[in-house]
């Protein structure tokens, strides 16, 4: 018998035929009488190779992609369970460069093991970091968080071992760890790819924070638009449940902490801390007014940590490694690696662990190669609805916090959206406002009116009326809105908008003597 | 999909009763109905502000805060296109024009023969591998015209 073969169970393998390609395996394994033992892994975040099929190999996991149902008898002709050469062998999995050249420390499991078995968990280094925590005091745990500089990996980049050490240092009956997996950012997948990949990760992540502060209780706010992660998490926390690992007591030897998945409803807006809270608790999800902070009045009134998934499932490792390990990866303030995700027109497109300070250029031409539709380049958004279009001229930006904001962008969760030159970017900041006004909560004014009016005077401009004074209003309104919104949604739509007026002026002036390439179309 | 059993205030009544022990109960309350009954009954709101001793007005606020919950039962099938960016780079203005001539009905609505409800949604988490699609739960990556029309077909939805 042949070594195990993986076949990627992630929603995005799937969504192009992953499952279909199981099935013809198996089918033509029992045709041919050959026993193979197939294995649904996770992603390896090579999304343009998918359905990538793996096989167990002595020389290591060889792989094969984009692999079509109809390829499955050639395969099996090549013998590709032993390795086989094929038209769509890829070599070493590990030997693809888009690959190698990976710092995959938060995702190393990702797409590895058989995410829901925790005998692969465990044999791929899981539950180490969790071991050695319970070792430490609390203010140990906290303290180790805050020299590894991890920041929070959902967009607003503060400091997570100060996030702990509020809740640490607050004293109350009951505390809760929230995870943030309202994962609603366009071009993000990460946080998707992780419960569906590597489950176990973030389990043992929140349950370190959980016995850093002295938290019982966890959430895991997971958004509707991902039914398939819900599943798979949930059956995650069935099983480390069962085995003793999270529940009455953490591994046997430490204190209780219960683990529980709860479903968004499609709201935008829950991704923002405190909405998401009330979401939790049962409420619409408006967003609340801080002080006081979550650390200290969270969920139920109690001290609760609000992170992102991606911060929680990269804390074991820096308890595994250590905290200097993982802050030597990284520039400037920007400490260790950022799962990016390179996503839209793009021929190349995936998740790609690498330390901080890559360039926007490296990312699309490198690693990206360019659009998938083979037209010229012509913008990027990274950040999410929420961040900024950035032209050609602005690709050498290093993906650094810090960089992002010197030219008015910010990193969000990691997402990288690039358009060729059919699109338009008055379209694109109308629909920003758009999209403000729809998941709007409506609580303060700014936001829920700000943004209609927004994508008024954006469609004016465009139409051509009174074009000077309504750009003066449309950035006096970007100006209020930036200043006066209770959040981010309201806070950084101008963000958008802005610099699609900046960086792209003549796709607002609809009589410009040379029309852009879309217009022509 | 399987199809959702009709509107029943008693077995309404009985998921509700098994799930407001939780701490905030509200949404996996609204969640089950809506798997169950494939939407959220208006008869539904002074049930679960009976059970969890809330107002009527604040269940209200809630079921219609969020977009995931209906109002009305959907079509047999519901088919779900992203339209944020992502997509957006990639084409899916077109492919909602072109769902909505196949589909015959606009977005956001079901068709007169009860068989498909169009839906934008924004964001499937499928962005390396646009345009997405969701059908029934199930998710398609790099949904072009042709393939949107073979999934269409797939699912027996005549023109």
């Amino acid at each position: 018998m042949s070594g195990r073969i993986f076949v990627p169970i992630d929603a995005a393998a799937l969504s192009v035929g992953a499952g279909r390609v199981a099935e013809a395996i198996a089918r033509e394994a029992a045709k041919r009488g050959i026993a193979i033992e197939m294995v649904r892994n996770g992603t390896r975040g090579m999304l343009w190779l998918e359905p990538l099929v793996e096989v167990e190999t002595p020389a290591g996991r060889v792989a094969y992609g984009p692999v079509a149902s109809a390829d499955v008898a050639g395969l099996f002709d090549a013998d590709f369970q032993s390795g086989g050469a094929h038209a769509l062998s890829l070599g070493l999995t590990e030997e693809i460069s888009y690959f190698k050249r990976q710092q995959r420390l938060t995702f190393a499991r990702c797409g590895i093991v058989d995410p829901l078995s925790l005998d692969d968990y465990r044999a791929h280094g899981g539950w180490n970091g969790l071991e050695k925590a319970l070792t430490l005091t609390g203010a140990e745990i906290v303290e180790q968080v805050t020299q590894s500089g991890l920041r929070g990996r959902g967009g607003a980049g503060f400091p997570t071992g100060i996030k702990w050490r509020t809740v640490l240092n607050a004293p109350a009956d009951q505390k809760y760890i929230v995870c943030n997996a309202d994962e609603g950012d366009s071009g993000t997948f990460a946080d998707r790819m992780l419960m569906e990949g590597d489950p176990y990760a973030l389990i043992e992540g929140m349950a370190i924070a959980a016995v850093a502060v002295g938290a019982t209780q966890g959430f895991v706010y997971i958004r509707s638009e991902y039914p398939h992660a819900f599943r798979t998490f949930q059956t995650a926390i069935e099983r480390a449940t069962a085995a003793g690992l999270i529940g009455p007591s953490v591994m046997g030897t430490g204190p209780a902490f219960h683990l529980e998945a709860r479903l968004g409803a499609g709201a935008y807006i829950c991704g923002e801390e405190t909405s998401l809270l009330e979401s939790l608790e049962g409420k619409r999800g408006l967003v609340r007014f801080k002080p006081p902070l979550p650390a200290i009045e969270g969920l139920f009134g109690k001290p609760t940590i609000v992170n992102n998934l991606v911060s929680l499932a990269t804390v074991p490792v820096i308890f595994e490694k250590g905290a200097a390990f993982y802050r030597d990866f990284g520039m400037g303030r920007s400490r260790g690696t950022l799962p990016i995700q390179l996503a839209g027109n793009v021929k190349r497109g995936g998740l790609i662990e690498l330390a901080f300070g890559i360039t926007l250029r490296e990312l699309i031409e490198d690693y990206g190669q360019g659009t998938a539709s083979g037209r010229p380049f012509r913008a990027v958004q990274v950040g999410g609805p929420l961040g900024a279009y950035f032209p050609e001229s602005l690709l050498d930006t290093p993906l650094d916090y810090e960089a992002f904001a010197a030219v008015k962008g910010m990193l969000g969760h990691g997402g990288v959206v690039v358009f060729d030159d059919q699109v338009d970017l008055a379209e694109q900041a109308k629909f920003a406002m758009e999209f403000c006004a729809e998941e709007s909560c409506g609580k303060c004014t700014p936001c829920r009116i700000g943004s209609t009016r927004g994508a008024e005077v954006i469609e004016k401009i465009i139409a051509g009326e009174e074009r000077g004074k309504n750009l003066v209003l449309l950035d006096d309104l970007c100006n209020l809105m930036l200043d006066g919104s209770l959040c981010a949604l309201g806070g950084l739509t101008p963000y958008p908008v802005l610099s699609a007026l900046k960086h792209f002026p003549d796709d607002f002036d609809r009589s410009a003597a040379v029309p852009p390439a879309h217009a022509a179309e | 999909m399987a199809q959702s059993a009709p509107f029943d205030p008693e077995i309404a009544r009985d998921v509700i009763t098994g799930l407001k022990h939780l701490p905030g109960a509200t949404l996996p309350i609204l969640h089950a109905l809506q798997d169950r009954f494939g939407y959220v009954d208006a008869a539904v709101v002074p049930l679960i502000a009976d059970a969890l001793n809330l107002s009527r007005a604040e269940i209200h606020g809630v079921v219609t805060f969020y977009h995931h919950f209906r109002a009305a039962p959907a079509g047999a099938h519901v088919i779900q296109l992203c339209h944020a960016e992502a997509c957006q780079s990639m084409g899916c203005r077109e492919l909602e024009r072109h769902a909505e001539a196949r589909l015959g009905v606009a977005l956001g609505g079901t068709r007169a023969d009860g068989r498909a409800t169009l839906d934008a949604v924004y964001c499937l988490g499928n962005c390396a591998l646009s345009p997405a699609v969701m059908i029934d739960g199930e998710l398609h990556g790099r949904v072009d015209a042709a393939r949107f029309d073979e999934l269409i077909d797939e699912l027996g939805i005549r023109r």
